[in-house]
């Protein structure tokens, strides 16, 4: 898949918990949930799910917690959707 | 663990434990029931000179028995000593009042327990088994 579509999608699963909605029109790649986008913390887990669900991949604990930007998780779901 | 254990690991003292017995509990879920003593302080101004129990404490009772207890249950013992219960969201809807002296009956279904965050759906019902309030709410371990 490309980055592209990968990032478009994650536009889309993120968007119900940001805050900062304009940040959102700024998004590349070195955008951060929570400091750019203002996203509550405890809701980067929901947005884990439907990552998981969206690509039909399954999320571990440590990638969990590199998922704090657009960039880290482009990667992480790069690598998920490779095995 | 029984429903003593699981209480007397819960973070919470008089006056602001809001957990008398633990019904069942799997893990899957979890029901337990709390009476609202009519000395309680908070009945003395809500509402002046007709007691009703707040809504803010009836989801405190449910969030401490559908989502702390059951945390409590599924962690089995793995609590970190500096970890923090936090309380991370609620959406309550409130169809009933309840009053001084009441009992009520919390139910709760787990949607998922992930990266440490329990999400549930949770509803209460008077004894005379009329829903009271009901809705979800999620909580996570936080370390400070």
């Amino acid at each position: 898949m490309e980055n592209t579509e990968i990032v478009n999608q994650l536009i889309a699963i993120v968007k119900p918990y940001v805050t900062e909605v304009e940040a959102l029109n700024d998004l590349n790649e070195n955008t951060d949930f929570i400091n750019d986008l203002k996203i509550n913390s405890a809701n980067l887990v929901d947005i884990v799910l439907d990552i998981e669900e969206v690509f039909g991949i399954e999320i571990d604990n440590e990638s969990m917690q590199k998922m704090l930007t657009v960039k880290a998780t482009v990667e992480i779901i790069q690598n998920k959707l490779k095995i | 663990m029984n429903s003593n254990e699981i209480i007397a690991k819960l973070p919470y003292s008089k006056p602001f434990l809001f957990v008398d017995e633990i019904l069942k509990i799997n893990e899957n879920g979890v029901e337990g029931c709390f009476t609202y003593d009519e000395n309680l302080d908070f009945y003395r101004g809500h509402f002046k000179s007709q007691p009703i129990t707040p809504g803010v404490i009836l989801t405190e009772t449910m969030a401490q028995i559908g989502v702390v207890c059951l945390g409590v249950f599924l962690m089995n013992n793995q609590l970190v000593s500096n970890g923090l219960i936090a309380l991370t969201s609620t959406e309550i809807e409130f169809l009933k009042p309840v009053f001084p002296d009441e009992k009520v009956t919390v139910t709760s279904e787990k949607i998922y327990f992930r990266f440490g965050k329990l999400k549930c759906k949770v509803s209460m019902k008077n004894s005379q088994n009329e829903l009271v309030c009901q809705g979800i709410i999620a909580g996570m371990i936080v370390n400070f």
